[in-house]
């Protein structure tokens, strides 16, 4: 009996080592070394793995491509993110009225998009950007109204960004929604009684009271985002504004198989791992700063 | 758990909209959120109402007839698409639904067992484990596809089926749900009267823990499911022959190909809608009696 925990996690255990722990050392592993060519690198053992230290990071942090992904993300999820959980909020909190009609049908419809793979998501909002095919270009065309390039410029971001949101949203609603249905009734009956409106009762109790799940799902929103690749990828044959290097996963994958250059790959992509952790813990430990100095008031 | 616990459904959230007593008076009806909510019905409808109506217009259609004007070349794209390359993209097809299917079934399995072991025993280690491996959600895919894809090399299973399967069997979202619903569904005085009865761990796991967590596991399945139908990195690293393609892989080098031919666009939109059609028909038929909520970790109490 004493044996028997392990013994059932033994299955995980075994599956973690060698598909999380032993493929996460290989590539720190990888990120301090690099290929040293003798002569013309022609012949065997003219090529050679040896320790590079810290060079491969330095190139990375100093490797303008990276930078401008970094940046591009950065500005993506500025959007995506606040637009994506403001819209489930609010589209939960809908949901959780009194007297709302049709809200099965609904709630279905926006989880809907969750169903769908973010390459093929992209791929139709990609037809739906393409003037030829768009119904929205149809429409601006009839009214005579002038036609910007959404998958050019300032306005690919938006289109990127509209394609997350739209897969996004309809999850974290249901997370958020659960979360406001597990608020025991008797608390809004007092705010009902003292007159309070359904707006007041949702900014002044059900927001604080799901205030949790809105950090969880924030979370989890910030990762998504910078691990952005599917997306952009396959937006990429519909227009040339769409880099190889776009993101800084595809960054990463470009320098591992277009340049085969695995040793700066694995640098960039363990600088993306710790930037992720430091960025999504320490919102986490924010938010709970935030939380205790609430309730000490 | 108990925070996670949900309420009996309110009135609000009624799965039985006023059927019984008639339809309520109109005034009773809360504009503002049924609305908005429509809205966003509509919003998340919209590209998939309008890959239904573009599948069926023939090549010509497709450029010429207002977007959601139904066509007449929907017969006609399927047949040109299974002509496509002798039918590749139905090797498409099947080869999702064996990736996300037993790839989902093994998944289940190994976060069932490792989720009952972590929710039912007080042991050394335990908290260590169970973060230890809910970190894993933090891994960027890369940071693990592309050494994964290295390591496969070196044991030259690159190009394999088990080269996609494999790296997703453990599931870390998988094993947290599974912890929670074993938690809330296998009490600990009913494992203990299976010990007085002699019974071994393994088997009480099998016999009593297991049925009691099958509703919880069924929403471990559908999510993991979706996740491996819907992962398109993975095999893009993994897979070279595209006779092993998954569905998403398929119809990205579909479109890579017809981005610059508009005579192959028919073709990838009846593809995408095709893609497409499989999961949301499993939601619909699933959902009438599977709530979403568990999705999220929800358990009643």
């Amino acid at each position: 009996m004493k044996s028997a925990p392990y013994g059932f996690l033994l299955p995980a255990a075994l599956l973690f080592l060698l598909f999380f722990a032993l493929p996460i050392g290989y590539a720190v592993w990888l990120s301090f070394r690099k290929v040293h060519v003798l002569g013309l690198g022609l012949g065997s053992g003219a090529r050679k793995e040896v320790w590079a230290g810290l060079e491969n990071y330095t190139d990375a942090l100093s490797d303008s491509e990276l930078l401008d992904g970094a940046l591009r993300v950065l500005g993506y999820g500025c959007v995506v993110v606040p637009v994506m959980l403001g819209l489930a909020l609010v589209l939960a909190l809908m949901l959780d009225s009194d007297k709302v009609r049709l809200a099965p049908f609904t709630r279905l419809a926006i989880f809907l998009p969750y169903a769908i793979p973010g390459v093929v998501a992209a791929l139709l909002w990609g037809f739906l950007y393409l003037p030829d095919v768009s119904p929205f270009y149809y429409v601006l065309d009839e009214l005579g109204l002038p036609q910007p390039d959404l998958l050019d410029g300032g306005p690919l971001y938006l289109a990127l960004s509209n394609i997350a949101v739209w897969g996004g949203t309809g999850f974290n609603m249901i997370v958020i929604y659960t979360s406001l249905r597990s608020i025991p009734a008797e608390v809004y009956e007092a705010a009902k009684l003292d007159g309070a409106t359904p707006l007041q009762i949702a900014l002044r109790i059900k927001i604080p009271m799901v205030a949790p799940s809105l950090v969880l799902t924030f979370f989890f929103s910030i990762i998504a985002t910078l691990q952005v690749f599917n997306e952009p990828t396959t937006l990429k044959p519909l227009t040339n504004s769409v880099s190889t290097t776009w993101s800084p996963l595809m960054k990463v994958y470009q320098d591992a198989f277009g340049n085969g250059d695995i040793y700066a790959a694995a640098a960039q992509a363990t600088i993306i791992a710790l930037a992720t952790l430091v960025l999504s813990f320490g919102f986490l430990r924010a938010a709970n700063r935030r939380n205790k100095q609430e309730a000490a008031r | 758990m108990s925070s996670l616990a949900v309420r009996k459904a309110q009135p609000a959230a009624g799965t039985t909209p006023g059927t019984a007593q008639g339809p309520p008076p109109r005034h009773r009806i809360a504009w503002v959120p049924t609305v908005t909510l429509l809205l966003g019905a509509v919003y998340c409808l919209l590209p998939v109402a309008w890959v239904v109506i573009a599948a069926t217009k023939s090549g010509s259609e497709l450029f010429s007839t207002f977007t959601f004007l139904p066509g007449t070349g929907f017969a006609d794209n399927v047949s040109d698409l299974s002509a496509y390359r002798d039918g590749v993209y139905w090797q498409w097809m099947g080869n999702s639904a064996l990736y996300a299917g037993l790839g989902a079934l093994l998944s289940t399995a190994v976060s069932a067992v490792s989720g009952y072991a972590l929710a039912t025993y007080r042991f050394r280690g335990r908290e260590t484990m169970f973060n230890v491996l809910l970190a894993g959600v933090l891994m960027p895919p890369v940071i693990l596809a592309v050494p994964q894809y290295l390591l496969l090399a070196e044991a030259d299973l690159t190009d394999s089926y088990l080269s996609v399967l494999l790296p997703q069997i453990l599931s870390p979202y998988g094993v947290y749900l599974s912890r929670i619903y074993a938690a809330a569904a296998v009490p600990a005085d009913v494992v203990e009267a299976g010990r007085m009865d002699g019974a071994g761990e393994w088997r009480i796991f099998t016999r009593i823990a297991l049925p009691m967590m099958v509703p919880g596991l069924v929403t471990v399945f559908l999510f993991q499911f979706v996740a491996v139908w819907n992962n398109f990195l993975l095999p893009y690293i993994m897979l070279s022959d595209d006779e092993k393609f998954p569905i998403t892989l398929g119809l990205y080098t579909l479109l890579e190909q017809g981005a610059n031919t508009p005579a192959l666009y028919t073709l990838v939109i009846t593809g995408a809608f095709l893609a497409v059609l499989p999961l949301v028909v499993l939601f619909l038929v699933v959902q009438r009696f599977w709530s979403l909520d568990l999705l999220s970790g929800a358990v009643k109490s």
